[in-house]
């Protein structure tokens, strides 16, 4: 049986095609694994749109919605802080969102308010750094993190600032505007979170 | 009766001959420098709060509950109703503190006395990798409780990998396997920290050890043992400078475990929150996924690291620049070896620009952690009135932020160069009598 003559080519091609084999076995065995972290069905189906009042919420007023787990802030804002949106563009990183904030917001947002209707502000509430949930810190005074605050959304983790309609300060560790969810007016004073203006028709 | 044992041992012995000789090398035929002071005590420590983790951890999980509805109760009902769970698990939260005290500790001597040095960069880069897996472990376990603190710091992390350009948000929901923390996180993150990173961790630790019993320890001096004069009082070819580790520094570290465990038992009996530093005031409310506590900071031992981020503007649209760097803390410190090019060893020969240097890392990574832990925000309004705190802070932690990388580019310049005036290194350790 023993043979004196030992094919090295050969010995060296079956180790190399075993070893290739094996690693495409061992790759494919390691999907399932891989796959079974995404987001399950559940976690998916849990996402639907939410229907939100508008009757209560007073001029100056906020309100957080809870839109697939998510904090979405709905923000009834006043002709006095509709006017300090323009005071504040030079301070800003993109206060047109039209560049680096340009997938931000759906286009029917993509305005200096950032709405469809002026006085109706709705952003999600996550800072777009490290994704912590800014304060709302309405008035216009000194504060201890901008001595010329114009009112806005100061983000507790990292001291990320935004002004009334979202958009991100200068000098801040965000680099983009708080984003707009997809959303319509269902009717005056009820809005729906989660769907677009046209998909509602 | 000792024959029994004698006929224990023969037993054995006839069938694994190869365990009595794995005992001698490791510890009564090691020869480890008869020099080594106070900061040698930290390997030892850090194994011994290693066991205390991995004890303690067992009996935690017995009453602990890892889903996002019932965690935080649990941990609650292993406070108030379980037998001495209150103790259990105060070793186990103030073991995670102290692993880092001790640790860090560690590190310095290594930094100080060379330790990373040509043999010994495997042992060096061994000991990296379990500071690596250690990070991972403690920050899995700090979200297990479930409190607002635990969701929130849980939610800045993972979103961490959310800056890297173009698979971040894919790589976030991979991570969460939702849209943000929930019981599918919860449940990955228990399985990794009880099982998954304590194997890595034991391995590592194993093999950190072995890699060190290889090359032999290093000691304050600097000075190879192993290419001095041989013979000593137990073998005539080993190091004349080298004492049996066992008895002998078994026995030096069970008195760093006594004083040890004093400091420890302290803590865990009348400061077990030390004051809201290991563990966190707002981590005593439940996870709230609409609500961000008013003052997010991490533990104290991540805060250095955390200040980086923090003190990195975005740029160019992308908050990845804070990320990498740091990231390259940590990976900075695995060049070591690499980075400084010193031929001598310990601080106690080499020149002034090491130590003042060094001085200044200390105190560089001391200040990120006041300026991570919030510290900084909260006195300089008190020390210097109405000034713009975001902008001096700001400014502090950038400086502090390039001090700490300025240590190791001015480290290999200073030695690249060859701009380090260095003392004679002795040829024996200092106290060889």
């Amino acid at each position: 049986m023993a043979n004196e003559v030992v094919d090295h080519g050969r010995r060296r091609f079956l180790t190399a095609t075993t070893a290739v084999v094996g690693g495409v076995g061992i790759v494919a065995a390691a999907v399932p694994f891989i796959k079974s972290w995404e987001p399950s069905a559940r976690a998916r189906a849990a996402g639907a749109p939410v229907t939100q009042s508008l009757a209560k919420i007073e001029s100056g007023q906020m309100l957080t919605v809870s839109w697939r787990s998510l904090p979405v802030f709905v923000l009834n804002r006043s002709k006095a802080q509709l006017a300090t949106l323009p005071m504040v563009d030079s301070r800003l990183v993109d206060p047109k969102s039209d560049g680096a904030s340009a997938d931000q917001q759906p286009k029917y947002a993509q305005n200096e308010a950032r709405s469809i209707k002026p006085e109706w502000l709705v952003v999600i509430g996550i800072c777009t750094h490290l994704g912590c949930v800014p304060d709302f810190v309405p008035e216009i005074k000194p504060e201890p993190f901008d001595p010329e605050w114009k009112g806005g959304f100061y983000c507790p983790c990292h001291k990320s600032r935004y002004d009334l309609a979202g958009r991100v300060y200068q000098g801040v560790p965000a680099p983009k505007n708080l984003p707009v969810p997809p959303y319509h007016f269902i009717d005056d004073s009820t809005i729906q979170i989660g769907v677009d203006p046209k998909e509602a028709g | 009766m000792a024959n029994v044992f004698t006929n224990i041992g023969d037993w054995v012995n006839e069938r694994a001959p190869g365990m009595a000789p794995m005992y001698r090398a490791h510890m009564t035929e090691y020869y480890a420098p008869k020099n080594f002071n106070l900061w040698y005590y930290f390997g030892s420590l850090a194994l011994l709060v290693l066991i205390n983790q991995i004890v303690t951890g067992i009996f935690l999980t017995m009453n602990y509950n890892p889903s996002a509805a019932g965690a935080f109760n649990s941990v609650e009902y292993i406070m108030r109703d379980v037998e001495w769970g209150w103790l259990i698990r105060y070793m186990h939260s103030t073991g995670a503190s102290l692993f880092f005290v001790v640790v860090f500790l560690h590190m310095f001597r290594g930094i100080m006395y060379g330790s990373y040095k040509k043999p010994r960069e495997l042992v060096w880069l061994l000991g990296m990798l379990i500071f690596l897996v250690l990070m991972a472990e403690a920050f899995m376990g700090y979200v297990l409780p479930w409190g607002n603190m635990s969701f929130w710091g849980a939610k800045v992390i993972i979103s961490l990998f959310g800056t890297i350009p173009y698979i971040g948000d894919t790589l976030v929901e991979w991570i969460m396997g939702d849209f943000l923390p929930a019981d599918a996180t919860l449940n990955r993150f228990f399985a990794l920290h009880v099982i998954a990173l304590p194997i890595v961790l034991l391995l590592l630790v194993v093999l950190h050890i072995a890699a060190l019993h290889e090359v032999g320890s290093n000691n304050p001096d600097g000075v190879e043992i192993k290419k001095g004069p041989k013979g000593n009082r137990w073998d005539a070819l080993k190091p004349a400078d080298g004492i049996p580790f066992h008895p002998y520094y078994t026995v030096k570290d069970l008195v760093g475990v006594g004083f040890f465990l004093m400091i420890a038992a302290f803590i865990i009996f009348f400061a077990p929150t030390f004051g809201g530093w290991f563990l966190e005031h707002d981590n005593f409310i439940p996870a709230n996924n609409l609500a961000t506590p008013s003052h997010i900071k991490p533990v104290w031992y991540f805060t250095p690291f955390y200040a980086i981020v923090r003190m990195i503007p975005s740029f160019l649209g992308s908050a990845v620049w804070g990320v990498i760097a740091m990231f390259g803390s940590i990976g900075v410190l695995f060049a070591m070896p690499w980075l400084d090019r010193g031929k001598v060893k310990s601080i106690r020969y080499r020149g002034t620009g090491f130590k003042v240097g060094l001085g200044l890392f200390v105190l560089s990574f001391f200040m990120l952690g006041a300026v991570g832990a919030g510290i900084t925000a909260e006195v300089m309004p008190v020390w210097f009135g109405d000034i713009d705190v975001t902008f001096w802070e700001n400014l502090f932690g950038r400086v502090m932020t390039i001090v700490y990388f300025g240590f190791f580019a001015f480290l290999w310049a200073y030695t690249y160069f060859g701009w380090e005036k260095t003392k004679p290194v002795p040829e024996r350790v200092t106290t060889h009598d």
